[in-house]
């Protein structure tokens, strides 16, 4: 790509590869199909199926002879993944959800060569009592605002005339051309945005100061380490849009005179690393990435490096020194990567999600950005919603969306009518938010008043069945694992801290310890040397603050109120219920339960395993565990 | 750490697929991750065998690759089994009680978390989120997914493998 | 420098733009903890001993590492930074063996001493799961203890950053790390090359010599054995810190004659000084490098005294053994002659002479154990300890060392001259090979014997000189990290020197993995090599004979004996062999 020109020369020519899936500019497609069907290829649908249905897809489209009027398109995350395989038809936007491959036979000669819709296969919260309505008035999707998730379910992310459809790499241009790089961090620092990685350091601020260090040589970085468990966000950008992420590293490589970028993507996205490749390699055959960049004297290249399996890689210093191919210890800042990052050279370092962003940034301004989001939380922020709640998918909100909506409008609710409990927002460096903080609106400085936090955007739902001291226990267990062991803190703290967790749920701690366990807690938080350590116990600091009762219920009584800590569990039969049907001593591993036929069994406690098989097994009801 | 290695069994070729692998990554910054990593692509896991190679052949004194290797979760010192079991114990998964599959597969296997049965058959280990959370809880047989499980349903998936 | 104000405590401290906390603080006269931290070689911040308070900051932080700045608070001793510090050793206590009244570092363990200033009251606070690990005991010269480590990774940054051999590193992680070698292999299986660094970085119990004191007793204690000690150059410079010395005391505390007195009420048969073999040494190298220089011999030479370093030149420079000294090192050619000429001339049957060392130096273990090492059929020296190991024989004795009268050294092994003592400083051997080559070259007295330029604690120095309208080019290096850079550039051509005198510890044997244990916090604020080093020079300065070829006990050796330097006789007893070794070799 020698010029801005050329690159407008392409846009105009792909343009209308993509308008049919546009609302309202359908006329304007100039790729002759009469429907183009997009299947999601993220890795939530594609662990359901949906390879296979694009497989069929394609077969079924042959037999019926519609090949030139079909374009069949395997797009990123649409967000829905509760509700996978998913498929949308356009123009109309039919909304397929949870079909599999034997579906398609009938949508193919139906819908694609007959223009029915297959209405059983539709996503029934789009059907209305006149016919369908557009996925975007849904429930999950009328809330959102896809900002860093525009092209995600859009546009092939194995094409990049598709993403230059959609104004790819007009900001890359323009920045070259027009901005000053004085100037994009002004446009940075007046939109607000702000890192959407955990910490929130302003992104503007970030770069400026990699700017102002002199150096024979700089590197842009992307952290696409994501490994909250539970969070995906990060991946389905790069799986559904990964353009956007190089675009925005070139931009940021111009503006602190960097040529150099590094992608660290965890190995455990095999999908996401292929398309990355992929579009490295589009880009670099474009001349969007290389030498002379639109005829500039702006150099830019970008490699990928895998991580290997290390949750703490996801810090920054940890995920530099990864690069630098030693073991990912984090090393105190100051130094800041800013200033000596990788190789000891001047380094930013953002994460997907915040790169996602910034190509719009420039393109739309800083005002526009600015108007979304609250006071000090601007734009639109990511979550992978997941746990108990009906709508488990990803999710892109407008920073200051309350809990309530996202659980239950957008999430649709807690299945099997359950009560809404907590939320864990933040992963292992993260906070439960209770009930009482359900309408409180979502960014960066009140998730921290609440005692969690943003992190990368991990939101995980829970209802009466979750015992809180087996959550923190949950999160603690994966820091124990995930801890590098660089620091007496981290190494050995979250090693106590869980022994005395465990004490707590197998019944054996007093109050004495809890004090121990807050004031440990404490101390972790001010010595680690790390953000892993510092933050590694704040799920249990914010399940101690918000659920103390229940705390207070396994120290003291002895009793886990959810009933999930099987060491404080007991079992019995309700000689009522109990019809004697003996399935219960049948499949009991222990032996434990015994009973003469049709009358009632009983269980002997000392035998008891508490597996819960006898309660699984009853057909009566007849099992208590208290 | 325990060793129990079984015996080495690397070919001729698998070696000269390691040093041209090396060898490609020649004077290329911090490229020890990813020799280590297509390594393990090559031989499965990374003996002793081949982490004298790439210390030989990269100059990198071998404690040090150990200790990248073993610092990693992603890199194994020991063969993996043929199917690759792995259940996903990420939070999703877990408040669905991914928990219960991970302990039936432990005990119809008789084998612990990072083991390998002694026919080499099967391995298994707990993994982070997969994130096919819409099919919780899930477990991954290689690359195949097996989602809404139960602790019921487990018996069966190893039967089709055992098959 | 530009210099800075900062708030410590609230009192205004200027210090240089670019101290860290901790160093601002020393310059306050506040010594603020350390346990991980080693100036220049560790500086991680891991231990989190350091924590202090800085005004704005989220978190506590490290003072080692964390750089000042113009106008910052710091507040080092609140109780928020006390009740952290103590909660990290009982943190660090949990996982760490407290067997500490049969310890070896006990009464010099630098967590020991931080639990009793800091004020840990309760040792099992936090105890919980301990790791558990085996010993290893595999090389000849030391043990590695895990259960003891506290993981403070001094070790491994001295083994990799300084002596550039990274045989021990962290592996596994999280609650699992541990210091070992690759594949869990014992260091005698490894490339470890036996200097004990390691030992000398050690803050805890957790590496150690293995101790050969009992075997020395024990062959006092046999009538039928003839027991003879040498002690090295070095061994001077340090004993006396065991005994209450400060480091680098002076000549006048007379260590070296109340070490003879010591040593001779131990019960040794004679007291005799590797000084006397060190001038041997200087004998035959000298006249090494002149056949060297004169026949188109393998140039450079390189110095062979330092078993440490000579183990390395076998791994790592196989293809430079060649241009090694074949000359054994002073331990060894003292053994040798202690076993072949004085059991000659005294009568005695070699085989009844149990030929004891004292050494700064852990390698030595390694090195009696070395083949052709055994001029008379049996080992020449058959048991080397440390200057440590001596002190804890001088304790176990009752001997009150400071107040025990200065003796000299037997007759005729007992006789060094100020060339022989400053072998034990960097620099040393090289000095005194000079002042023997060079008269040998000339024909001439030496007005001045001080070659100040191949003085000094500098890893690399370099000197040339003019002799005999000859320029000979020498370097030194010490540390084995110094070492590779230096023969690197020699391989690659960019240096072309006719000597070069290699030891394997920075600074040399003064700085030995067998001296007595230094603080990490006195080690941080003062050179250790130089402070011993200036002891071993201010001992040539004070001796009448500074010449190793004007040694009367060394004329007399050759008279008797040897023939002269370079003889078949000197070649057969005094002169060894090398191998090459691998660096990576898969154990049996």
């Amino acid at each position: 790509m020698k010029s801005l020109e050329e690159l407008n020369a392409v846009h105009d020519n792909v343009k209308g590869l993509i308008s049919l899936r546009l609302e309202g500019e359908a006329d304007a497609s100039t790729d002759g199909c009469r429907y183009h069907v997009l299947v999601c290829g993220g890795t939530g649908c594609t662990s359901s199926g949906s390879k296979q249905i694009i497989e069929k897809l394609n077969e079924e489209i042959a037999k019926n002879d519609i090949a030139k009027d079909v374009k069949v398109v395997q797009t990123g995350c649409h967000g829905l993944c509760a509700l996978g395989p998913i498929m949308i038809v356009y123009p109309e936007g039919t909304f397929y959800s949870m079909i599999s491959a034997d579906d398609i036979p009938e949508i193919v000669s139906e819908h694609l060569a007959n223009g029915r819709v297959v209405t059983r296969c539709v996503y029934d919260e789009t059907i209305t009592e006149d016919g369908f309505q557009s996925m975007h008035e849904t429930n999950f999707y009328k809330k959102q605002n896809r900002v860093a998730l525009r092209n995600c379910g859009l546009i092939d992310p194995e094409n990049i005339d598709e993403y230059i459809a959609r104004d790819g790499y007009q900001a890359l241009a323009k920045v070259l051309k027009e901005m000053t790089p004085d100037d994009v961090v002004k446009c940075l620092l007046d939109s607000g945005l702000r890192g959407r990685g955990g910490g929130g350091f302003p992104t503007g601020r970030k770069w400026q100061l990699a700017m102002g260090n002199d150096a024979d040589q700089k590197y842009v970085c992307c952290n696409a380490d994501e490994g909250d468990p539970g969070a995906f966000m990060d991946r389905s950008v790069l799986e559904g849009d990964p353009h956007v992420v190089l675009e925005a590293m070139a931009i940021a490589g111009y503006v602190i005179g960097a040529d150099q970028g590094y992608i660290y993507v965890r190995a455990e996205y095999p999908i996401a690393v292929d398309r990355l490749k992929i579009a490295i390699a589009q880009a670099r055959e474009q001349g969007l990435l290389g030498k002379n960049i639109f005829g500039t004297d702006f150099n830019f290249d970008v490699d990928l490096r895998l991580g290997a399996g290390a949750f703490v890689c996801g810090e920054e210093t940890a995920l530099l020194t990864s690069i630098e191919g030693k073991r990912g210890e984090p090393h105190p800042r100051p130094p800041f990567p800013a200033v000596k990052g990788l190789w000891e050279k001047p380094t930013i370092l953002n994460n997907v999600e915040t790169y996602a962003n910034i190509p719009q940034i420039i393109l739309k301004g800083a005002d526009w950005f600015a108007s979304m989001g609250t006071e000090k939380s601007k734009g639109t922020k990511v979550f992978a919603l997941g746990g108990k709640v009906n709508n488990v998918g990803l999710v892109e909100i407008p920073m200051g969306t309350t809990l309530r909506e996202i659980v239950e409008e957008i999430g649709g609710g807690i299945p099997n009518g359950k009560k809404f409990k907590a939320a864990q927002t933040g992963g292992p460096s993260g906070g439960c938010i209770s009930a009482e903080n359900y309408d409180i609106p979502i960014d960066y400085d009140n998730l921290i008043a609440i005692g969690s936090m943003m992190g990368s955007g991990g939101l995980i739902v829970m209802d009466e069945d979750s015992c809180m001291v087996d959550i923190a226990k949950f999160f603690l267990e994966f820091t124990v694992d995930e801890s590098c062991g660089k620091c007496t803190p981290c190494r050995i703290g979250t090693t106590r801290l869980l022994e005395m967790l465990n004490k707590i749920s197998d019944g054996k701690a007093t109050m004495e310890d809890l004090d121990k366990i807050e004031e440990l807690a404490a101390y972790m938080k001010q010595n680690a040397l790390c953000a892993l350590g510092q933050t590694a116990a704040n799920p249990v600091l914010s399940t101690i603050k918000n659920f103390r009762d229940e705390y207070v219920a396994h120290i003291v009584d002895k009793k886990c109120p959810a009933g999930v800590c099987k060491n404080l569990l007991t079992y019995s039969i309700d000689p009522e219920k109990c019809k004697g049907c003996t399935m219960c001593a049948k499949n009991c591993p222990a032996e434990a339960i015994t009973g003469e036929k049709k009358k009632p069994h009983e269980i002997d406690p000392d035998k008891c395993l508490k597996c819960g098989v006898c309660m699984s097994k009853c057909k009566f009801d007849a099992i208590i565990r208290k | 750490m325990a060793k129990k290695t079984v015996p080495f069994q690397g070919t001729k070729e698998q070696e000269e697929k390691l040093l041209e692998m090396i060898r490609a990554h020649k004077g290329e910054k911090g490229a020890l991750m990813p020799i280590l990593q297509q390594a393990q692509d090559i031989y499965g896991y990374l003996p002793i065998e081949v982490q004298k190679i790439i210390s030989d052949e990269t100059g990198i004194p071998m404690e040090r690759i150990y200790g990248v290797a073993t610092f990693y979760a992603q890199f194994a010192l020991q063969p993996k089994g043929k199917y690759r079991i792995s259940v996903c114990l990420g939070t999703a998964c877990y408040v669905k009680g991914s928990g219960q599959i991970y302990e039936k597969l432990q005990e119809i296997l008789q084998i612990q978390g990072g083991e390998c049965t002694p026919d080499g058959k099967f391995s298994l280990e707990a993994c982070r989120c997969v994130g096919a959370c819409g099919l919780a809880p899930v477990m991954m047989v290689n690359e195949d997914v097996h989602g809404r499980l139960t602790a019921d349903d487990v018996q069966g998936i190893i039967d089709k493998y055992n098959a | 420098m530009e210099n800075i104000t900062i708030k410590i405590n609230g009192m205004e401290v200027s210090a240089h733009a670019g101290s860290t906390i901790l160093e601002a603080a020393r310059g306050a006269g506040i010594d603020i903890p350390t346990l991980c931290f080693l100036k220049e070689i560790n500086e991680i911040g891991a231990c989190r001993i350091c924590v202090v308070e800085v005004k704005g900051a989220r978190s506590l932080v490290a003072a080692c590492v964390y750089p000042i700045n113009p106008g910052m608070e710091v507040f080092t001793n609140t109780p928020l930074v006390r009740e952290s510090r103590k909660k990290t050793l009982e943190l660090i206590l949990s996982d760490h063996e407290r067997k500490c009244l049969s310890c070896v570092r006990s009464d010099n363990c630098e967590l020991q001493k931080l639990c009793k200033d800091l004020g840990v009251e309760d040792e099992s606070m936090y105890d919980g799961a301990k790791n558990e690990y085996e010993l290893d005991e595999s090389a000849p010269h030391m043990i590695r203890d895990n259960n003891k480590c506290i993981l403070c990774r001094r070790c491994v940054a001295v083994c990799d950053k300084v002596q550039g051999i990274a045989v021990i590193g962290a592996n596994e992680r999280g609650f699992k790390t541990h210091i070992s070698s690759a594949f869990e292999m014992g260091l005698a299986d490894t490339s470890c090359v036996s200097c004990g660094q390691c030992i000398v970085a050690c803050p805890v119990g957790a590496i150690y010599e293995k101790d050969n004191t009992k075997e020395v007793l024990d062959a006092i204690a046999d009538p039928d054995k003839f027991v003879v000690v040498q002690t090295a150059p070095a061994v001077r410079a340090g004993l006396g810190e065991e005994f209450g010395l400060p480091v680098g005391s002076s000549v006048e505390a007379q260590v070296e004659g109340k070490m003879a007195a010591a040593l001779r009420r131990l019960g040794f048969d004679k007291v005799f000084d590797t000084n006397f073999s060190a001038d041997l040494t200087i004998m035959e190298e000298a006249h090494e490098f002149l056949d060297r220089v004169k026949n188109g011999g393998k140039l450079p030479l390189i110095t062979s005294c330092s078993p440490g370093w000579i183990k390395y030149c076998e791994h790592y420079f196989p293809d430079m053994t060649e241009n090694l000294s074949s000359c054994k090192s002073p331990q060894q050619m003292f053994g040798a002659t202690v076993k072949t000429y004085y059991a000659e001339k005294m009568g005695i049957d070699p085989k009844k002479i149990v030929s004891v060392s004292v050494m700064p130096c852990t390698a030595k273990k390694f090195e009696i154990g070395r083949d052709d090492q055994s001029a008379a059929g049996v080992p020449d020296v058959d048991i080397s300890i440390t200057t440590r190991e001596l002190a804890r024989m001088i304790k176990g004795a009752g001997l009150r060392f400071l107040d025990l009268p200065v003796e000299d050294f037997d007759d005729p092994l007992g006789e060094g001259t100020g060339a022989a003592v400053i072998f034990g400083a960097t620099g040393g051997v090289m000095e005194a090979a000079l002042r023997t080559a060079v008269e040998e070259l000339t024909g001439e007295e030496l007005k001045n014997l001080d070659f100040t330029d191949v003085r000094g604690v500098e890893g690399i120095k370099e000197a040339s000189y003019d002799v005999a309208g000859m320029t000979v080019k020498v370097a030194i290096a010490s540390g084995l990290g110094n070492a590779r850079k230096l023969l690197n550039d020699v391989k690659d051509g960019k240096a072309d020197y006719h000597f070069i005198e290699i030891m394997g510890c920075p600074g040399g044997c003064v700085n030995g993995g067998g001296q007595p244990h230094v603080p990490a916090r006195f080690k941080n604020a003062n050179d250790v090599r130089a402070l011993r080093g200036k002891i071993l020079y201010d001992y040539d300065a004070a001796n009448p004979i500074r010449k190793s070829h004007e040694n009367p006990q060394i004329k007399k050796v050759y008279d008797e004996f040897f023939g002269e330097p370079g003889s078949h006789k000197a070649h057969e007893i005094l002169h060894t062999s090398y191998v090459k070794r691998e660096i990576n070799r898969i154990p049996d």
